[in-house]
């Protein structure tokens, strides 16, 4: 098509997948628009989804805090208990060469999700309330999405279920409240990022900037 | 497909003249170096991206190997200290009939630390030559590997919980071992690895065979 260089460059997205470009035709709520080529999604707009985003994070950070502090899981044998926090699971490894790997540990399945969600929280609430973007918008969000592979709860919640078919024969397990407050936080930390329009989150940024 | 190109035969940006941006998907004009909007570096093509892919790659693999012979679980008991290899533990999981959770271990230790050695390897040198696995399907290979590489951590998760919980005094006390070290260190450079390379490439290839097949 020689006729499409002079399309204005907002006028255009582009797969960042496989890098086909397109003219912009802006989906309406509820529809995906896709890259014809490889498929991935573009655009995924919903109504309302920044208000949902902002609730569903207040509700993660509350329950990644109260599942971090109080008892986990809990086993009895022969008389003897012992109770862990999620903390205390994460710094399993706390012996020597192994410390660089309870603080991995730590921030897989601790940190970056609550960082995660409280620079979602940064970068939308301004955005929702129809006011210029919150100093530093743009580094958060990118830091937010550079982070989105390490962010490692719901594989930390099906390891707590590998680990509690290997300890039962050894001992009891019985479930702390945390154990449940994680359950609720893996669905919520999913749905967010499934919510979640990157495509519309930059466009919001990028308009109030310039404007 | 709500934003489907004018015309089947669909153009990249690199032929259009302009470059995205990989972070935002800001479209600017090629030969941009930075994108104004998020700030991030933009590179049409990363020239470097094959080489760093093969360097992670080889640290990955380098590290996977001591993650399988040392020992990842050492349970002392009353009688007995036990030490178990990863595949150690799963056979010994499945000597004691839990046939499935074996089966996960299995499947997120070794199973996909393999296959992903081998797709990355497969993509990265199928970028370089012709191959007779269709573009599509290689995205698709890409999309995976990077979705399901995490997935792997959930042995040094295991190993966490138990060697936090099973502290029974002089009962019973389970104990991480060296293996679970290197295991992260592989999950962790594989998953670089994966990130390193650009997804773009595989396309390139396919615009350059069109072009020269209709001249």
């Amino acid at each position: 098509m020689p006729d499409a260089s002079p399309i204005p460059l907002d006028q255009l997205i582009v797969c960042t997948h496989c890098d086909a470009a397109y003219t912009l035709k802006r989906p309406s709520a509820g529809e995906r628009a896709r890259c014809a080529r490889c498929g991935t999604v573009l655009i995924t707009p919903r109504r309302k989804a920044g208000l949902q985003i902002i609730a569903i994070s207040v509700a993660i950070t509350i329950l990644i805090i109260a599942a971090t502090v109080f008892p986990f899981l809990s086993i009895t044998a022969a008389g003897n208990t012992n109770s862990v926090s999620i903390l205390d699971a994460a710094l399993a490894f706390s012996d020597g060469p192994l410390l660089a790997l309870a603080l991995l540990t730590a921030a897989l399945i601790i940190f970056v999700p609550l960082a995660r969600v409280l620079l979602t929280v940064y970068v939308l609430v301004p955005i929702v309330l129809d006011r210029p973007p919150a100093r530093r918008a743009t580094q958060a969000f990118r830091l937010s999405e550079a982070l989105r592979p390490w962010s490692m709860a719901e594989i930390f919640a099906l390891g707590c279920a590998v680990a509690l078919v290997k300890i039962s024969d050894l001992a009891d397990v019985a479930f702390g409240p945390a154990f449940w407050m994680f359950a609720g936080l893996v669905v919520l930390v999913v749905a967010q990022d499934n919510f979640l329009c990157r495509w519309s989150v930059w466009k919001s940024l990028d308009k109030t900037q310039t404007s | 497909m709500e934003i489907a190109g004018q015309n089947p035969d669909i153009i990249s940006a690199r032929e259009l003249g302009v470059v995205a941006c990989t972070r935002c998907t800001q479209v600017w004009p090629a030969g941009t170096s930075d994108c104004a909007r998020c700030g991030s570096k933009i590179v049409a093509r990363d020239a470097l991206s094959l080489q760093r892919v093969w360097a992670l790659w080889l640290i990955g693999l380098m590290c996977y190997v001591p993650a399988n012979v040392y020992p990842m679980l050492q349970t002392r008991t009353l009688l007995s200290v036990q030490e178990d290899t990863i595949v150690g533990g799963a056979v010994e999981l499945i000597h004691h009939g839990s046939i499935g959770v074996a089966l996960i271990i299995l499947i997120a230790s070794v199973v996909i630390p393999l296959g992903k050695f081998i797709a990355i390897a497969f993509l990265a040198i199928s970028v370089k030559r012709p191959s007779t696995v269709s573009k599509q399907h290689r995205q698709i290979l890409y999309e995976v590997v990077e979705y399901i590489g995490r997935w792997s951590m959930i042995d040094i998760f295991v190993v966490a919980i138990m060697s936090s919980l099973v502290q029974l005094n002089a009962l019973a006390a389970v104990n991480p071992g060296r293996a679970s070290l290197f295991f992260a260190l592989s999950v962790i450079f594989t998953m670089l690895s994966a990130q390193a390379f650009d997804s773009r490439m595989i396309w390139d290839l396919q615009t350059r065979r069109q072009r020269s097949d209709t001249q």
